[in-house]
């Protein structure tokens, strides 16, 4: 009989450093992913990369993914940030349409529109704190507890407009969902300011590492003098600004507020686009800008199905179809085959 | 919106509905009446319609929200029944599983109605059920295109409602009936918009991309008034002017639909009437006071809006029913 020795030598070798970011970037599966719908959506409809200028702004195709991903691109930034402290923020979609609907109500009652704004973000902050205590004053588990605000939120929003489309003609507002900033619709604009802002936020302060640490293991966190409870607030409250970011586009988009459809079922969107992202559901590592990625790839998906002409039907079937594609480019096994290809590749060319 | 003057509202168009059949008829009478929520503006409308249409002729109207779920409209039935009520008006939330509690309700000699959707039970459980034709409303719709259009050549967009949902199934039914045999009137494109104005303008965007930046489309036909309200901003969007380049068709006459029309980017709309407590009422009234059954199936109008109908007035009329 043999006593169970330790293993103390590792088996494998160490994993390598931290990929560079840009000089892999082409052989990420998210990329190829994006490349491949891309290029079937040129194949469906071949004026889809045409971009022209028209009224002062960049029109076509390739805009409109933009566009319309904005809102669960910006959901997915605050999403991420949740996500890597092993968190889930279910309410997202819900706190869209209390934004929104707090800043039609707000401008359709007289007041000025920058007021109406800021009490739309504020409400979103209100909300994301509010999560954020649940789940860590309260140990509330984060799927129950956002689940709370997923519910409630909506009939708030409903009380808001009173179970009305609010309608408003505020030029803010509109400029908010369908003006253009730089060429660039406000919404893209809005989606890529956050995107680099929060990015350099936690790449270039330690947030980003006390995030991770916190999501790889909240106690050992903790020991190590990390405030968790602190940083887990600051997720979720970052979340809720985000939905309310997301909520005034997409009010300013349809000039109105629609409490029962604004932002429905987004925060699985903005889930989906995280996964896809890289960033895995248990915590740790995390890429906002993989995320946004993401969104980008659900929208094209999107987009393409809406030019393809399939019937209605088939919409669903398609994207669930995609997706499982893409979910098994980024598995391990396809990862592992991909990894011993580039390095054959490599190892030959050295030679 | 206050309630007061909503409520004044509602009491003013229900008095000019109902000066033709104002009779003593259903004075005094206790009614109950179990809505199944407040999802949609159309909802909110029907039930302040309905509690209008009450109070003209004096009815003790009963109202009971249901909140979506078939076991709170069920419960409150029972209680009505409990409460020894005159009738009863039901929108069921889902077509099965009524048997029983209607049947318990005709034990107790008390007529239902039932309003805007119909039931999987025995006929002769329920006095009479009050509701639209949704392959008729496409069919207007369809109809109102085909006059218009004439002889033209027209290829038509389709934005369509949730997949699946029998609005969306029969609008579409009844618009394609129209076109038939008008082979100048063709559906190039048929997606769905979810019965919302985001994603009927986001359905609309792709559409004009697709068709040579909406070059190749004359018309498009949205299966609700919000998805049209969405399309009209996608048209605007394109650069081309809703209403004249493409003609913008759809269903339900909502408030939003008439400012479209004042600024001439909607051209016609199918009324999806709130008003399905008029008729029941109507049907309770022979019922209760002469005896006579009433037509088992009561199908409300579906009237054909254009710009020519007076669309400010249509707005102002509509705007405090709670759409």
């Amino acid at each position: 009989m043999t006593r169970p020795t330790a293993h103390l030598r590792p088996s494998s070798k160490p994993p390598a450093g931290r990929p560079r970011p840009l000089a892999n970037f082409f052989t990420r599966p998210q990329v190829i992913a994006l490349a491949l719908v891309l290029c079937v959506n040129w194949l469906l409809f071949p004026g889809f990369f045409s971009i022209t200028w028209q009224d002062g702004r960049l029109f076509g195709s390739l805009i409109d993914v933009l566009n319309r991903g904005a809102p669960v691109a910006i959901l997915a930034i605050g999403m991420t940030a949740v996500i890597a402290t092993k968190g889930v923020d279910l309410s997202v979609g819900a706190v869209m349409a209390i934004s929104g609907a707090v800043a039609a109500v707000m401008v359709t009652s007289g007041q000025p529109a920058w007021l109406a704004v800021m009490a739309a973000l504020a409400a979103g902050l209100v909300c994301g704190l509010w999560n954020g205590i649940l789940v860590t004053v309260l140990q509330i588990q984060p799927i129950i507890a956002t689940l709370v605000l997923m519910v409630a939120g909506r009939g708030l929003a409903q009380l808001i407009t009173e179970g009305t489309i609010v309608t408003f003609s505020d030029p803010v507002l509109i400029f908010i969902g369908t003006g253009t900033v730089l060429g660039l619709p406000t919404p893209v604009f809005l989606a890529l300011a956050l995107m680099l802002a929060a990015t350099l936020i936690v790449r270039r302060t330690a947030l980003g590492l006390l995030i991770e640490a916190v999501g790889v293991n909240r106690s050992a966190a903790r020991f190590a003098g990390i405030s968790a409870g602190l940083l887990l607030v600051l997720a979720y409250t970052f979340a809720g600004f985000c939905a309310a970011t997301a909520g005034l586009i997409a009010a300013g988009d349809i000039r109105g507020a629609d409490a029962n459809n604004a932002g429905l079922w987004l925060e699985l969107d903005a889930i989906l686009a995280v996964v896809i992202g890289g960033t895995s559901l248990m915590g740790g590592r995390f890429s906002i800008p993989m995320s946004v990625l993401g969104a980008v790839i659900i929208q094209a998906m999107n987009t393409g199905i809406l030019i393809s002409g399939f019937s209605p039907e088939f919409n669903l079937v398609v994207k669930s179809g995609v997706i499982i594609l893409i979910l098994i480019l980024q598995s391990p096994i396809s990862a592992n085959l991909l990894r011993r290809k580039t390095t054959a590749h490599s190892d030959g060319a050295r030679r | 919106m206050t309630v007061i003057k909503k409520l004044a509202l509602g009491a003013g168009i229900s008095a000019l509905m109902l000066s033709a059949a104002w009779a003593e008829g259903l004075q005094g009478k206790v009614v109950g009446f179990s809505q199944i929520g407040s999802e949609s503006g159309w909802r909110a409308a029907e039930t302040s319609v309905t509690k209008a249409e009450a109070e003209a002729r004096g009815i003790d109207l009963k109202f009971a929200d249901a909140q979506q779920k078939q076991e709170n409209q069920i419960k409150a039935i029972r209680g009505f029944i409990a409460q020894g009520v005159d009738a009863i008006l039901v929108a069921p939330v889902v077509a099965t599983g009524w048997e029983e509690v209607l049947t318990e309700a005709k034990e107790a000699n008390i007529p239902v109605v039932l309003l805007d959707r119909g039931v999987e039970a025995p006929e002769d459980l329920y006095l009479t059920s009050v509701a639209s034709d949704q392959v008729k409303e496409g069919r207007v719709a369809g109809e109102w295109l085909v006059g218009t259009v004439g002889d033209k050549q027209c290829n038509v967009v389709e934005l369509q409602g949730t997949v699946g949902s029998s609005p969306a199934i029969n609008r579409k039914q009844g618009f394609e009936e129209a076109l038939a045999g008008h082979a100048n009137l063709t559906i190039t494109r048929s997606q769905t918009g979810d019965f919302t104005r985001s994603k009927g303008k986001e359905v609309m965007e792709g559409f004009l991309k697709a068709e040579g930046g909406g070059a190749g489309i004359c018309a498009v036909y949205a299966h609700n008034d919000d998805m049209a309200v969405g399309a009209i901003q996608a048209i605007k969007d394109a650069g081309l002017k809703p209403g004249s380049d493409i003609l913008v068709v759809s269903i339900d006459a909502v408030p939003d639909i008439f400012a479209a029309m004042v600024a001439g980017e909607a051209n016609a709309t199918v009324e999806l009437t709130p008003n399905m407590a008029g008729p029941a009422f109507d049907a309770l009234d022979g019922y209760l006071n002469a005896g006579t059954a009433p037509a088992k199936f009561i199908i409300t109008e579906s009237k054909l809006y254009t710009p020519a109908d007076d669309p400010q007035g249509e707005y102002d009329r509509r705007k405090g029913l709670g759409y």
